[in-house]
């Protein structure tokens, strides 16, 4: 009787320990990947701490009113981003008013444009070469070769032209808002250009064929039903190369001159976000000097978060997918 | 001029400005890579560019012997710390992630990638740079690991998913548990996509400048400890370009050149990588 018992009991045991040992592969390895994925999260956490800590010195003395502080003056220890925000918005305005034209003419072209089917493949194999491009080699080209061509042929045209305007007064050393304008440009196209593709593509095939089918021709097809379609998905697209141009630090610390200065002109030298502390933190001495660089950097992270952010949203749905290029 | 005809004009226009703007965008890719090969191929010839360090301002000669491995060193260490990470975190989404945690997961990661380069920078300046006094490759490695994660985890991720669930469902009643199912069917399955997304990561690494301005802070001394301050290709072009001397000039041109050969190859190879594995 009792071996009989100890028989049934036997087995179950064993049994059981089968099915539930103390630590099975599967736990461990479930463990492991929420691990990682805490990791993430620990990251982003003292991401933000990391961020705030080096700033907090002109944090504490500046406070909100470094944000409208046209001073930025290391022997007198003031500081203020004015300046620094002015220029930033200004390059990237620039940029966007060239890349979007452009760029949207590229999109449509790879979208939509039939008769050089042979062209797609190459042209987008040189976008995408382009987005691959380190910015600081972007930066040694517009150096030295864009910034003289600005200086001797473009910036004097544009005077010639267009100088009863103030954006286009002054004397024109090549370095300035315009240049790094035209820099970003060329390095937010590939963006611009591979989302805004990827937006028209998602515009259904059966509004432009009934589109055509009206009797309609390509160019009003892609103006009034096309776009119109793809408004929301290509503002996102817009708002993506934004948050790029916003941020670029190498190439725009290379052409835009380096100096705070708050100028209607386009020609004349200023300061962005990121090139103010690119250039000036081998120099900086003193904990509020450095603090007020790394205050703008806090400044230019949040930025682009809501930029970036509040892009994605659009693109997101739009395509109901996440956006290929970023 | 009758109405159908202004009609095909405008339509004829258009499609002339789109073949324009398609031009304008594709020049200056052309024109920026003839620049770099012309400019940068005869001091990538000079004797000595590939093996010297770099000699004192003014001095004829010398190379970017230092920056070669500053770059091989500060990605190498960055790669074999997000990778395996990145990976993770994508089998995590892929498998475990259809939940909140996994949208936040996803959440956190597209606003890292969103975010400038200089910020990881900070980030690697604040985190190793200001704790150890010192500047220092591994405090560039782990600012680039943390940039190139949100790649890797991404495309791990869509790789997985692609994985037809058949196939999980046939380990699965085979009677293998899930983490051998995971890690022996499903990852040598999508290997393609997660190779790719870390080989386009170490590439956008390679080419980062401003997160080293902070952290790797440049060293004309040949240096392979990480511990110790590291010049980077990037590093070179971007100081040796502001220099009044032509020999450093043409260094930066040739450094750029290497550097786009570097970042060209390792994008190639993830191409040529998928496609092998599609076929």
């Amino acid at each position: 009787m009792s071996q009989g018992t100890a028989g049934r009991v036997a087995p179950k045991l064993v049994a059981t320990s089968r099915q539930r040992p103390l630590i099975s592969g599967d736990r461990l390895f479930r463990a492991i990947a929420y691990g990682a994925a805490a990791l993430i999260m620990l990251i982003a956490a003292v991401f933000i701490v990391a961020l705030f800590i080096p700033a907090l010195p002109a944090i504490t003395k500046f406070g909100l009113g470094f944000f409208v502080s046209r001073t930025w003056d290391p022997v007198r220890v003031q500081f203020g981003a004015l300046p620094a925000i002015y220029g930033t918005l200004v390059t990237s305005a620039i940029a966007l008013l060239i890349a979007f034209p452009v760029g949207m003419g590229a999109a449509l072209f790879l979208a939509e444009d039939a008769r050089l089917r042979l062209l797609r493949g190459p042209l987008s194999f040189a976008i995408e070469l382009l987005a691959g491009i380190p910015s600081v080699v972007i930066g040694l080209w517009a150096f030295f070769i864009l910034t003289p061509l600005m200086r001797d042929n473009v910036d004097p045209f544009l005077k010639q032209t267009l100088g009863f305007l103030p954006f286009f007064q002054g004397s024109a050393s090549g370095y300035g808002f315009l240049t790094a304008g035209v820099v970003l440009a060329i390095m937010v196209l590939p963006i611009m250009i591979a989302l805004s593709r990827d937006v028209i593509r998602a515009v259904p095939l059966a509004l432009r064929e009934a589109s055509l089918a009206l009797g309609a021709t390509d160019a009003e097809t892609i103006w009034s039903v096309v776009l119109p379609y793809a408004r929301v998905g290509i503002t996102g697209a817009v708002l993506l190369s934004l948050g790029r141009a916003l941020g670029e630090t190498i190439a725009v610390t290379m052409v835009i001159g380096n100096r705070p200065e708050i100028s209607a002109s386009l020609f004349s030298n200023g300061y962005t976000l990121p090139s103010v502390i690119a250039n000036e933190f081998t120099e900086a001495v003193g904990n509020v000097y450095l603090g007020a660089l790394f205050y703008l950097g806090l400044v230019l992270v949040v930025i682009t978060i809501v930029v970036n952010v509040l892009a994605r949203l659009l693109v997101w749905r739009f395509t109901g997918s996440e956006p290929t290029a970023a | 001029m009758s109405r159908p005809m202004v009609r095909i004009l405008v339509d004829r226009f258009f499609g002339a400005l789109i073949a324009v703007s398609v031009m304008l965008a594709a020049v200056p890719v052309l024109v920026l890579l003839l620049f770099v090969v012309i400019k940068g191929l005869p001091g990538l010839l000079t004797p000595g560019f590939f093996t010297d360090p770099p000699f004192p301002q003014g001095v004829p000669g010398g190379g970017v012997f230092n920056a070669i491995i500053g770059t091989l060193v500060i990605v190498g260490i960055g790669s074999l710390l997000a990778v395996p990470i990145g990976s993770l975190i994508g089998i995590f989404l892929s498998e475990y992630g259809r939940n909140q945690l996994g949208d936040a997961v996803r959440f956190i990661s597209d606003v890292l990638t969103g975010l400038p380069s200089i910020a990881f920078g900070i980030f690697g300046y604040t985190v190793v740079v200001l704790t150890t006094h010192h500047f220092s490759a591994i405090s560039a490695s782990i600012a680039l690991a943390v940039l190139m994660l949100p790649v890797i985890l991404r495309a791990t991720e869509s790789a997985l998913v692609l994985v037809p669930q058949s196939l999980r469902e046939a380990g699965l009643a085979l009677g293998a548990p899930r983490w051998r199912v995971t890690l022996e069917i499903v990852v040598p399955a999508a290997l393609g996509g997660i190779v790719t997304g870390g080989l386009l990561a170490m590439a956008r690494a390679a080419g980062e400048t401003a997160p080293l301005l902070f952290t790797a802070f440049g060293n004309d001394i040949v240096q392979t400890n990480p511990f110790q301050p590291m010049g980077a290709l990037a590093l070179t072009v971007f100081r040796n370009a502001l220099v009044p001397y032509t020999n450093l000039q043409d260094q930066a041109w040739a450094a750029a050149l290497l550097l786009v050969m570097l970042v060209a190859t390792t994008n190639i190879l993830a191409r040529v990588y998928v496609r092998r594995i599609q076929r």
